[in-house]
């Protein structure tokens, strides 16, 4: 057995497990390290295939942006966790049982038509082949517009998100910049014409 | 050399994994959402696996976009969760009928 294969098992049973860890774990926490284990373990068997440039960006995107987004969602939230795990049990046989024989099904196809006897290993690529550079050719080539609606997509994500989760409390002491700009002189200060006064009891004291 | 239907079986099986996390959790919004990426990362490990074998780049290609639309699937998912949790107190499935589904 290969270095490749032996990497590919072992990494391939640290994410069944962790997979199943996320899903069957009582505490979201936990659940949510489980599913960073999984993404990793994942991004490994990806460097097997040698996908180098998105097995980073699995592990920068997902671990390092949306598994903390999940994380700090989870701790700001105050869940009552008994209510949420009613249930559990009842659902087991049935789940466990869809699960095998969708496993069963897609295995049996996939033995017929994707064996080793079918699909040969292609050579693999050499010390300078570039992942990164070949993606970056195409993706900037001919999936140019699919690239800029994705980066409109992630544009709004970010607003969607900010104006759904924004909150405007009553009760805070904030002022209005568009409203300070527009003062006039005339709104805050008028002048009233009098004629000057001398202080009382001053008259002879000038000369 | 692995053979492509062991990457596959491997998909297969993640995907059944995040299946039954579906029916098992089916109270809780924060493990469903979580389901929802395992999932997507079963597509994607597919994906890449045939992307590999049939020597063509264009599968990475569309990993690179599915990886761009379940980040943004995730942070509005999120953003309503916090919105329904502050409406409601709750995120139990069961709470949420006030559309009269």
């Amino acid at each position: 057995m290969s270095i490749l294969q032996l990497s590919f098992y072992a990494f391939s049973v640290v994410l069944v497990f962790a997979a199943t860890m996320v899903v069957t774990i009582r505490n979201p926490v936990k659940s949510a390290l489980f599913l960073v284990l999984a993404f990793f373990s994942a991004a490994c068997i990806w460097i097997t295939l040698q996908a180098e440039f998105l097995a980073i960006v699995l592990v920068l995107v997902y671990v390092g942006a949306v598994m903390v987004l999940f994380l700090f969602v989870v701790m700001m939230l105050d869940i009552d966790l008994a209510r949420l795990q009613a249930g559990f049990t009842r659902y087991l046989p049935l789940g466990s049982l869809v699960a095998v024989l969708l496993v069963i099904e897609i295995a049996l196809v996939l033995y017929g038509s994707f064996g080793a006897d079918k699909f040969h290993n292609p050579p693999l690529q050499g010390a300078q082949y570039s992942n990164s550079k070949a993606l970056g050719v195409q993706l900037y080539t001919q999936y140019v517009y699919a690239f800029e609606i994705a980066a409109f997509i992630l544009l709004v994500a970010i607003i969607a998100a900010i104006a759904l989760t924004m909150r405007k409390r009553p009760d805070t002491k904030h002022n209005t910049p568009g409203e300070q700009v527009q003062v006039r002189r005339a709104d805050r200060l008028r002048i009233v014409p009098m004629k000057p006064e001398k202080p009382a009891g001053s008259e002879g004291a000038e000369s | 050399m692995i053979p492509l239907s062991h990457y596959l079986v491997l998909g297969a099986v993640l995907f059944a994994i995040s299946v039954v996390g579906i029916f098992l959790n089916r109270k809780n919004v924060v493990i469903l959402l979580m389901s929802i990426e395992l999932l997507l990362l079963a597509v994607n490990l597919n994906f890449v696996a045939f992307s590999h074998f049939l020597q063509d780049i264009s599968g990475q290609i569309f990993v690179f976009f599915i990886l761009t639309v379940a980040a943004a699937e995730a942070a509005i998912g999120l953003a309503i969760l916090i919105v329904l949790f502050r409406s409601r107190r709750t995120i139990n499935v069961d709470d949420l009928d006030s559309l009269k589904g």
